[in-house]
């Protein structure tokens, strides 16, 4: 591609968010089933159809289905006949959103379908999880994604950066919030004194400190210029977007730090301006502390004010989700700017920043 | 429709293929048989362990092996009182990012320290490797890693 990241040059709105219900166990509905109803909400947010985008780009992977090209089976979520430009990534939603988002400041497109979905039920997403990871020198000593964010933890204790009392004040904020989210999993006031009366699941990690596992789906319509203001009323703009990635080599990072976050907040001009409320996909308590730091947020921002992935975390679309969640609380007049942020891979190996703003 | 109980059906996949594992991790491996550490000198002379053919901070390439270990320092630990299934070892045990001496990143692996009030970062530890006859080039030829100075209780 020949656009990069950065700040926009051709306005492009989020001009409609949907997601599922999120829940441990989906076991009534496969994935067009628990699709369909998010993509129909998606398009009767503003009254549009599939005829009305002109590209659909998708999040999902293949280790969670256990079969291959199993996005093509979802396609069947939206109907694409006659035939459609489609393009799917192997990672969460908010990298289809930005495939999308560059076919659009390159003027190829006017709009775009984006969704994601994933069922992390149907396996044991510690082993499936494990099988992501470097073939020859971490999968064979099968390191759960607990495990890993627990080493991540233990440096950033270390360091001075956070305790596992910072840790379960986040998740106790988090879950607390998402009491207002009818769209969470886990949702429940536990002041933190009590979540540090739980054991470990891998120390320093206790139970509050993990996302929990759910199946659920979402999506995002982008427009672009004339075609937004048609949409909506007040429609939410994207400013900045960009993703950086930093080695796969866990032993050759430092894990207490976030350099790829940075590197993407200061392509995506998040220092441009003030911010009101950051959605953080940090799905581990730990990790939004150290996002906070590399976005470069102080203590006057609202984070993850809809109860971030520590209160629903459906793999693939818990990063699109955030985009949208960020999207809302400007709608809603809670925001004139937003910053929201999707990761992937293990400890934060890989990091997308993503501005909004209003009219 | 009146609700019914979902179906559920156990699904294995598996891609039943080998590979080629190329210079450099294929050279790690071998040294794992011969109970051997070995790192990769990257850009400006650092020591890279796990080896790799690239730096993995500057994407440049890599040059000659060298030997490290067996001894090296614990960066980070994480405590797994239930060991997983397939995790290294069946008995609770510590993940641990180990720099390893000569080296300068850290390699993943379970650290068998008896307890978790056994172990903190910079502690020193060194390696066991599984003995020659059992051992296959891969990295399950370590055993663990034990505290410097003696194998736990």
């Amino acid at each position: 591609m020949s656009a990069g990241g950065g700040r926009t040059v051709r306005p492009v709105a989020v001009a409609s968010f949907a997601q599922s219900q999120n829940v441990r166990r989906d076991d009534e509905h496969n994935e067009v089933e628990m699709l369909m109803p998010v993509v129909a909400e998606v398009f009767g947010n503003i009254g549009i159809t599939k005829d009305d985008v002109d590209f659909i780009c998708s999040g999902s992977t293949d280790y969670l289905i256990g079969g291959p090209f199993s996005f093509v089976t979802a396609l069947d979520a939206v109907g694409v006949w006659p035939p459609r430009a489609e393009s799917h990534v192997e990672m969460d939603g908010a990298w289809a959103l930005y495939e999308a988002w560059v076919l659009l400041q390159e003027g190829e497109i006017d709009a775009a379908l984006v969704y994601a979905f994933g069922r992390s039920s149907p396996g044991n997403l510690n082993e499936i999880l494990s099988l992501q990871l470097d073939p020859y020198y971490l999968a064979p000593l099968w390191p759960d994604p607990v495990s890993l964010a627990a080493l991540q933890a233990r440096a950033l204790i270390d360091a001075g950066k956070g305790s596992e009392a910072d840790f379960a004040a986040i998740a106790s904020r988090s879950r607390r919030d998402a009491m207002s989210n009818p769209k969470a999993q886990v949702a429940k006031d536990i002041p933190p004194a009590t979540l540090l009366e739980e054991d470990y699941v891998v120390a320093p990690l206790r139970r509050h400190a993990l996302p929990p596992i759910t199946d659920g789906a979402a999506a995002i319509v982008l427009a672009a210029g004339d075609k937004a203001g048609l949409w909506s009323k007040s429609p939410v703009w994207i400013t900045g977007l960009d993703h950086r990635m930093e080695t796969h080599s866990l032993g050759a990072r430092d894990l207490t730090s976030s350099p790829s976050t940075t590197r993407a907040a200061e392509v995506a001009g998040v220092a441009d301006g003030p911010v009101d409320v950051a959605e953080i996909h940090a799905p581990f308590a730990h990790q939004e502390i150290i996002v906070k730091q590399a976005l470069g947020l102080d203590d006057t921002v609202t984070v993850n004010p809809s109860g971030g992935p520590l209160a629903a975390n459906p793999l693939m679309s818990a990063g699109l989700i955030r985009i949208g969640e960020a999207a809302a609380s400007i709608s809603s007049g809670r925001a004139k700017r937003a910053v929201a942020h999707a990761t992937s891979g293990p400890c934060l190996q890989q990091n997308l920043v993503c501005v909004l703003e209003g009219e | 429709m009146p609700e019914s109980e979902a179906l559920h059906a156990s699904h294995r996949l598996e891609y039943p293929y080998s590979r080629s594992v190329g210079p450099v991790i294929g050279a790690f491996l071998t040294g794992l048989r011969e109970g051997r550490l070995l790192g990769v000198r990257g850009a400006g002379g650092s020591v890279i362990v796990p080896p790799t053919e690239y730096d993995p901070t500057t994407g440049g390439d890599t040059g000659e092996m060298v030997e490290v270990g067996p001894g090296g320092v614990v960066e980070s630990w994480a405590w797994v009182s239930h060991p997983l299934p397939k995790h290294p070892l069946p008995s609770p045990f510590a993940w641990a990012l180990i720099r390893l001496d000569g080296a300068d990143t850290a390699l993943l692996h379970a650290v068998d320290s008896g307890g978790p009030d056994q172990l903190a970062s910079g502690d020193r530890v060194t390696v066991r490797f599984r003995p020659a006859a059992e051992r296959i080039g891969a990295m399950a030829d370590i055993e663990s890693f034990v505290p410097q100075g003696g194998a736990p209780r």
